[in-house]
């Protein structure tokens, strides 16, 4: 007797099956956006004492009007100039002695900021503001400091601070992530991020 | 002769689909993957602005979410065209964002609280009045690490 094949199964509507799996799938899930500047907000402080005083040279001040305008520094400007604006701003370095910025490129105006440390960014936004201009103008400021720290890694190590922190982040980098992590401290308090969002 | 004599038909061979629930499938893991599931279901509407100096947010577990926007069509007989907050799955008023910080932080485990960041998605047409408001509100409750959640792109399209 010829030996009997069992009989094929018919997979025709496997692919059915697996269509609306994927459909489900493609309907109940997003993919998450899970990017975004992080900041961190002052804390209340109750406190009477005096805030120290601060010159006004050293205050760069931004606002943002209820019709999106941009004032910086009493001037009215394009939100694509305010990068380079405050990238001069915090690389000035118009200080003397004590006060001075030894890694500075800016032109040493004295009328400006005396260095990194001293300056202070100050955003100032009206309630009718829309959230997307303040977000472009956060980013600008933030893309200021970040060029200033890329230049200064740069400078420092030959590679960038965003090269230095996926190095650091690495379970593969090979070096000594103790001393990486000084290298990048140090240049994070070369030039610190003083951005403050008054209310 | 049989032997010599072929079908000639002028149909098509049929297309082997055998292979069809294969590359289905593997699309369908790919979508697995690379996706999450929704665990709140929006009730504002939420086009996030974009930005180009974006960190990454790591420990998805340590995010509070906080959706800023104005309300879906069919929630605007009820809640008004104006930008309203929603925490999970409801809309809140301001002074419920204590609540939620409170409650968000009593389910993590106490070593964890420090780390916790509150992720502000906010939509891109929303008055910053609201969220001055609700910056404010954090504050208050000590929940300092905020991230402005943003898209990847050109400032430029905001």
């Amino acid at each position: 007797m010829a030996k009997r094949s069992a009989p094929e199964v018919n997979a025709g509507s496997m692919a059915d099956i697996a269509f609306l799996l994927l459909i489900f799938f493609l309907v109940t899930t997003t993919i998450e956006t899970d990017t975004g500047l992080n900041r961190k907000l002052p804390p209340i402080d109750d406190t009477e004492t005096e805030p120290p005083i601060i010159k006004q040279k050293n205050i760069f001040t931004v606002q943002l009007n209820r019709n999106n305008q941009l004032l910086v520094e009493e001037q009215l400007m394009e939100l694509k100039d305010l990068r380079k604006a405050a990238v001069e701003f915090l690389d000035n370095g118009g200080g003397t002695g004590t006060d001075g910025c030894t890694y500075c490129k800016g032109k040493r105006d004295p009328a400006s900021s005396d260095n990194p440390d001293k300056a202070i960014i100050s955003l100032k936004n009206d309630r009718e503001t829309k959230y997307g201009i303040y977000i472009s103008v956060q980013n600008e400021l933030v893309a200021a400091y970040n060029q200033l720290r890329d230049r200064r890694a740069m400078e420092l190590y030959g590679k960038t601070l965003k090269e230095m922190e996926a190095n650091y982040a690495d379970v593969n980098w090979i070096g000594n992530k103790d001393d990486l992590k000084e290298k990048i401290e140090k240049v994070k308090i070369e030039y610190p991020q003083k951005l403050s969002e008054v209310q | 002769m049989a032997k010599f004599n072929k079908k000639k038909s002028g149909n098509l061979p049929a297309i082997n689909t055998a292979s069809l629930p294969d590359i289905v499938f593997m699309l369908l893991f790919f979508f697995m993957v690379a996706t999450t599931m929704r665990d709140t279901t929006l009730k504002i509407e939420n086009k996030l602005p974009f930005a180009d100096q974006v960190e990454k947010l790591d420990k998805k577990d340590l995010v509070m979410y906080i959706y800023i926007g104005k309300p879906q069509e069919a929630f605007q007989a009820q809640y008004g065209k104006e930008s309203r907050i929603q925490l999970n799955d409801k809309f809140a008023d301001l002074s419920e964002i204590k609540a939620f910080i409170a409650s968000e932080r009593a389910s993590k485990r106490e070593e964890l609280i420090p780390f916790l960041t509150v992720a502000l998605k906010v939509d891109e047409g929303a008055n910053m009045g609201l969220v001055s408001d609700v910056k404010q509100e954090l504050r208050k409750e000590n929940a300092l690490k905020i991230n402005y959640t943003t898209k990847k792109g050109d400032v430029a399209d905001n």
